[in-house]
């Protein structure tokens, strides 16, 4: 029953949506867009963003004033908003050391990103246009094992990394989110990749190009909506990632934003309400900006990979 | 602080060029070999990395797991059933196995519902209006439960009756005459899980909503049109011919997540630590390898869960041969 959205390659079907869409949408729900949908949104949008528009001001309020009246009582009593300019992040910055923290968040994400997807392009490439015995049953193992929950691996993984003296530096989360990112890199990977032509990937191979060269020149490039897609969900992930940060990293000089905030900011001793929300939104920042950026390349490669299910 | 910022891209640009450098090395091996061997030989090579990711961090640890949950808590004798006959007759440990059931069934049911409701809205609307409620909607994808931690405190936040709220649910409770509620010590009817399961869903309709959108738009036109002609309403229109059709994506959005669910840790962790009675499997592993030390009950917990992913796995990999039979 699953039609269209399954059988047809999904990216057959989102390219072809983008021109066939703004017409089929307005015919088939002549004038709907009534005024039920239209609030009905409005409240679910304004529900939302609610919660961030209080820490956004919250973040530019002073200690006293934070601390004792609500956000919202800006718009009544502008008075008592208690401005103090980019003071909190100042201080934010300095309780918590968030620019070192900031960096570290750099430091882990990026490699945790492209190294994986690396390592799964090369495979995905293996499982859908090489031949070897066994592929099928290899690539079921890699979908069965999409569903492993991380902290399966956190007790042995905290012995290996022990043993190797690993523990606490950053290709400790690195190769755990290589782990981790992995199965789900290949599933998206190869069902993009066995969407695209096989004829052009002959072609290449009768010009006498080896299987390195056509995945560099040819697949990879062709692939690039389903890496994209890959890599924002992973960095994404990575950059918001708060246990695997905190059982092998941990408080300290190498630990990423999520957990200098969770340690300092939020933990029980507590700072103003002020400051945690400085925090919060610094820490906010660079996942919107990509979030925003790449929010299409993200939708559309997504679609090809999951609508599948 | 700068030194430190260039040792960091210096750091990413060797993990980076190491991983290169390797599959080039790996190539290069081949190459040396004589060719009908190469061809042989290639697919194994380009499978290799990834595979020995899956192996150390996935399939390794799983069976030491199933060992440990055996073992006493330094993992040093055997002790048959006796990690699951603690945690299982014990009282707040059933509590937190109940909880986490309860976020399995609540969650993606509610990502469902609301995310099929927005995407239906949002699609008749002008596409300038349903890009942007679209984005709106999805964007707290991107936000860490750290972030979103701070940003609900100021909807959940608490302070005695009398002074001035902090906490948007208490300021309009007290505002309409009420008594300013501790909203995350309410244990009763599992409210308080219920508030957290608020934030999760808040994270994550978004993307639920974004591929039930992506499949709407896919159905075919003809297929309304003949539902219309034949004299069915929207309702029926929607039910009997739209969802039936987009059913694949209606599974694999509610197992997507299904599976969040089941291993969410942060959003309690940072809110609550599990006190008043808001434990989950998540935060009572970290607990027990953590503050008890207990490697026996962390891995028998894990084993749990992944008792409770394994009907989940099977049917992952049966559709997946059922798609790729067709």
């Amino acid at each position: 029953m699953s039609g269209t959205t399954s059988t047809t390659p999904a990216t057959a079907t989102t390219s072809q949506k983008t021109p066939r869409k703004a017409p089929s949408s307005r015919e088939g729900n002549p004038a709907k867009a009534g005024w039920f949908a239209r609030i009905t949104l409005a409240v679910i949008c304004f529900l939302w963003i609610v919660p961030v528009v209080g820490l956004f001001i919250t973040s530019f309020r002073g200690e006293t004033e934070a601390n004792s009246t609500g956000w919202w009582t800006v718009f009544t009593n502008p008075g008592g908003f208690g401005f103090v300019g980019f003071d909190n992040y100042t201080q934010a910055n300095a309780t918590a050391d968030l620019g070192n923290a900031f960096i570290n968040s750099v430091a882990i994400a990026l490699p945790a990103t492209f190294i994986p997807l690396l390592v799964s392009a090369f495979a995905s490439y293996a499982f859908t246009f090489m031949h070897f015995p066994g592929r099928d049953a290899l690539f079921l193992i890699v979908v069965a094992l999409l569903v492993i929950p991380n902290y399966v691996a956190f007790v042995p993984i905290l012995d290996l990394y022990g043993s190797l003296g690993l523990s606490g530096t950053f290709p400790a989360v690195w190769l755990f989110h290589i782990g981790f990112g992995m199965s789900l890199a290949i599933y998206i990977l190869r069902n993009y990749m066995g969407t695209l032509p096989l004829s052009v990937i002959e072609s290449g191979r009768i010009d006498g190009a080896s299987h390195f060269q056509t995945f560099w020149r040819l697949i990879l490039p062709m692939s690039m909506p389903a890496l994209a897609s890959f890599a924002i969900f992973q960095f994404l992930w990575v950059w918001n990632d708060l246990f695997v940060a905190l059982v092998f990293i941990g408080p300290g000089e190498n630990s990423p934003m999520t957990v200098s905030i969770q340690n300092t900011l939020l933990s029980q001793q507590g700072a103003g309400w002020n400051l945690v929300t400085a925090g919060g939104f610094f820490s906010m920042i660079v996942p919107i900006i990509v979030f925003l950026s790449m929010q299409r390349f993200f939708v559309r490669g997504l679609t090809a990979g999951a609508v599948k299910g | 602080m700068w030194l430190k910022a260039i040792n960091t891209i210096l750091t990413v640009i060797v993990g980076i060029g190491v991983a290169v450098l390797l599959y080039w090395l790996l190539n290069k091996i081949a190459e040396l070999l004589p060719s009908r061997l190469e061809d042989k030989i290639k697919p194994w090579l380009y499978i290799l990395p990834a595979y020995l990711a899956l192996v150390v961090y996935l399939i390794y640890p799983t069976i030491v797991a199933f060992i440990k949950s055996f073992q006493d808590a330094t993992s040093t004798e055997w002790v048959g059933f006796a990690n699951f006959e603690a945690l299982l007759t014990n009282a707040g440990f059933q509590q937190t196995l109940f909880n986490t059931v309860l976020w399995m069934i609540i969650v993606p049911t509610v990502t469902i519902i609301l995310g099929l409701g927005i995407a239906v809205l949002a699609d008749r609307l002008q596409p300038r209006y349903e890009n942007l409620s679209k984005t709106i909607v999805f964007m707290p994808m991107a936000i860490s439960m750290v972030g979103a931690a701070t940003v609900w405190r100021f909807v959940y936040a608490y302070r005695p009756a009398g002074s001035d709220q902090v906490g948007l649910q208490n300021a309009i409770i007290t505002s309409l005459g009420g008594d300013p509620v501790p909203w995350l010590q309410q244990s009763q009817f599992h409210l308080n899980s219920l508030l957290l399961m608020v934030m999760l869903l808040w994270a994550q309709i978004g993307f639920g909503m974004v591929l039930l959108s992506g499949a709407i738009k896919g159905v075919p036109t003809d297929t309304l049109e003949a539902a219309r002609i034949d004299g069915a309403d929207e309702r029926q229109t929607f039910f009997r011919v739209v969802v039936p059709q987009i059913k694949g994506t209606i599974v694999t959005v509610f197992i997507t997540t299904l599976i969040s669910a089941m291993k969410t840790f942060d959003v309690v962790y940072v809110m609550t630590s599990g006190q008043f009675n808001t434990n989950i499997l998540g935060v009572e592993f970290y607990r027990q390898l953590t503050s008890n030390f207990n490697n026996g009950a962390a891995s028998a917990i894990v084993v749990l869960l992944l008792i409770a992913t394994f009907p989940v796995m099977l049917y992952q990999v049966k559709h997946f041969r059922e798609e790729a039979a067709r």
